[in-house]
């Protein structure tokens, strides 16, 4: 997994409450066992003009330059809400988008952004808001920049917000850990833990 | 001071101390499905892993899955198959359980769990599904991940995880004629928005709780997660020991009043604390039906649909604006009255045997309505061959619905079948998103008793209006 750190690129703002991962994966779009292919159909019912269909609804923020080229993507509450398909996240990382910034997110979407190299941001609503004028009005220049060593946000009126993360989270982004094997290092604890809890609870130990 | 339940269950399941608000936290139990299984297992081969205790690993073929009678695993989902046979294939190899297609216990994840005694009281569960909350009913710690947190919790039999803060909503008063368990929950998340629980551990209490059959608590706890929760808990009782005795793998004898006497620990203490909690009075729910794209956009089925010129927040506004015209509806409209083309019971949320048996109240001696399209989805082979034994199948088939196998149907389309473009359901499912149900299907969510009732009136309907059935 690629490993984050920073992070200067045009933003696109999709102020909506509530996009579920229905929207950014409709279920119909995950064809295949597998984790690729997937950037397709990111956003297939707002990108294109029919389910199932490829021709763009020129409408949509991605498809209009330059948000195209967005690696950041600016949105409402609860932005991946709903079914816990990891294949939303792979059809954003497949797309192009690094970081989405958001008041809330799905908690299962959350931990899937952290273990696919997304950066999941929350920041009040207003400041999005803001940086959603801001980027609307100039998006080719008007970047945002993400530090994630700092934990900061800079808009384009260099203004800097610092965003929460949890300690692990981040690590596991910066070094682009696998968490298997960092969990590998607890195997001891793993065996006492079973060792002690096979007498407690012997009905958990089929 | 005293623990919550969820404290409880946290403490007795913690590891190692991860020192930043998130602990190790050993699962007991792990169920996945075709769509999200098969990648997890994939990926523990590909990177050369086993998986640890494959004897406590579950998986069910439920999404994917045709359900029309003598299905195969050719799927009407396109690229289906390869779902199924890699699924197969991938827990042969790991040595973990299956119930596969032709296995009578075969039927959706989150009815099979708690019916073949998998989950119980004090377990920690996980599965790559959203709805697992549904399973904090038995009074377990229950919830839903991806599918590369299945493939760490399969491998190494913990999982990192950041603690929630704690909610209690208590559900006070009793229910009305006609409010069921399903209706209480779309009331919450009406009342309190689809992001109210975002950051909690819910506990579901109070004392219409207490009174709700097993089944109505699944219900109760299925929709958790349409809530914004990190998952609901209800605390056992003699309900719950109920429930569970004598399930397979439920323990027996001896170790059987050794669990007992454990689970009887695990209810809150009086005088825990929780971060927030929030009280709900039954008595003011009536049956509630969704109108838009949200769960959170409800109402009872005696309301109008909103206006959203009389809404403050533009973010909210703009939401509403966008779910009217999707669902081609008008600020001002009454809901009951509506007409619908389908009406559908199954999922998750509702289709276990109370939910069949409620629904086959309405529809004995009457018929669905000319033109709808009617299809009942029992959740599992358990229960599809529960309701045969009491006739339920030749309620439903006489009044029109078609009878189907087990599986999640219906409450999502992938490509297969759908209930049809630009269609109107009325459906006992958990999310009425764009799209969800078909190519611009247009979703109510119900209980499936109000399904019933719509579907025999051809329009939404209130089963307060029906009148009972007598022979």
């Amino acid at each position: 997994m690629n490993k984050f750190k920073e992070l200067t690129a045009i933003a696109a703002p999709l102020l909506r409450i509530n996009v579920d991962t229905d929207a950014i994966i409709p279920s119909r779009e995950m064809k295949r066992v597998s984790k690729e292919g997937l950037g397709d159909g990111l956003f297939a019912g707002w990108r294109y003009t029919e389910p199932g269909s490829r021709i763009e609804n020129p409408e949509f923020i991605l498809n209009r330059k330059p948000y195209r080229l967005a690696q950041i993507l600016l949105s409402g509450a609860n932005f991946g809400c709903g079914s816990s398909r990891e294949h939303a996240v792979w059809a954003l990382a497949e797309w192009g988008i690094r970081a989405i910034i958001a008041p809330s997110f799905g908690a299962i979407f959350y931990g899937n952004c952290v273990r696919n190299g997304i950066l999941p941001i929350i920041l009040p609503d207003e400041r999005i808001q803001v940086l959603a004028s801001l980027v609307e009005a100039d998006p080719d220049n008007n970047l945002i920049e993400i530090d994630l060593e700092k934990c900061t946000a800079t808009g384009p009126d260099e203004l800097t917000n610092t965003f929460d993360i949890a300690p692990s989270d981040r690590e596991m982004l910066m070094e682009g850990l696998d968490a298997i094997a960092v969990t590998m290092r607890y195997d001891d604890e793993i065996l006492a833990f079973q060792a002690r809890d096979r007498l407690k609870r012997p009905w958990i130990y089929l | 001071m005293g623990r919550t339940i969820i404290e409880k269950l946290w403490e007795a399941h913690s590891v190692a101390d991860l020192g930043d608000g998130s602990h190790l936290i050993y699962i007991d139990r792990v169920f996945f499905h075709e769509r999200t299984g098969s990648i997890a297992l994939k990926g523990l081969e590909a990177a050369g892993r086993k998986v640890r205790n494959p004897e406590q690993v579950f998986g069910c073929m439920d999404h994917i899955v045709d359900t029309i009678p003598g299905r195969t695993d050719e799927t009407m989902v396109p690229g289906g198959t390869a779902f199924i046979t890699t699924t197969r294939a991938a827990a042969k190899a790991a040595g973990v359980n299956l119930f596969d297609l032709g296995d009578d216990r075969q039927g959706i994840v989150h009815v099979v769990s708690p019916e073949q005694g998998i989950a119980l009281p004090g377990v920690t569960l996980v599965c790559p599904d959203s709805h697992t909350c549904t399973q904090g009913a038995v009074g377990a710690l229950a919830w839903g991940i991806g599918s590369t947190e299945c493939e760490h919790a399969m491998a190494t039999k913990t999982l990192a995880v950041r603690k929630p803060k704690s909610m209690r909503v208590l559900f006070e008063g009793k229910l009305g004629n006609g409010v069921t368990a399903k209706d209480m929950i779309l009331y919450l998340i009406g009342q309190h928005t689809a992001s109210g629980g975002v950051g909690y551990a819910i506990e579901f209490a109070g004392e219409a709780v207490r009174a709700l059959p097993m089944e109505a608590r699944f219900t109760l706890c299925n929709m958790g997660v349409e809530f914004g929760a990190w998952t609901c808990i209800i605390a056992p009782d003699q309900t719950t020991y109920d429930y569970a005795e004598g399930r397979p793998y439920a323990p027996e004898g001896s170790v059987w009043d050794q669990a007992l006497a454990s689970w009887r620990t695990l209810p809150t203490d009086e005088d825990a604390v929780f971060d927030k909690e929030i009280v709900i009075d039954c008595g003011e729910i009536v049956p509630q039906i969704t109108w838009g794209t949200s769960p959170q956009q409800e109402i009872g089925i005696d309301g109008i649909v909103p206006d959203p010129a009389a809404e403050q927040d533009e973010n909210r506004r703009q939401s509403m604006e966008r779910a009217l015209e999707y669902m081609e509806l008008e600020p001002g409209l009454r809901l009951e009255g509506l007409p619908i083309d389908s009406a559908f019971i199954g999922s998750c949320t509702n289709s276990r045997l109370s939910d069949l048996r409620n629904a086959a109240e309405i529809l004995k001696g009457r018929k669905v309505a000319d033109g709808v399209k009617a299809i009942c989805v029992p959740g599992s082979g358990q229960v599809k061959k529960a309701a045969e034994a009491e006739g339920l199948d030749k309620i439903f088939i006489a009044a029109g619905f078609e009878w189907r196998e087990p599986g999640c149907s219906m409450c999502f389309f992938a490509g297969g079948e759908n209930l049809g473009l630009e269609q109107r359901a009325v459906s006992s499912t958990n999310r009425n998103f764009e799209n969800r149900q078909g190519p611009r299907t247009k979703t109510h969510l119900a209980s499936p008793t109000t399904v019933a009732a719509s579907a025999v009136n051809g329009y939404l309907s209130d089963v307060r209006k029906m009148e009972s059935n007598h022979e």
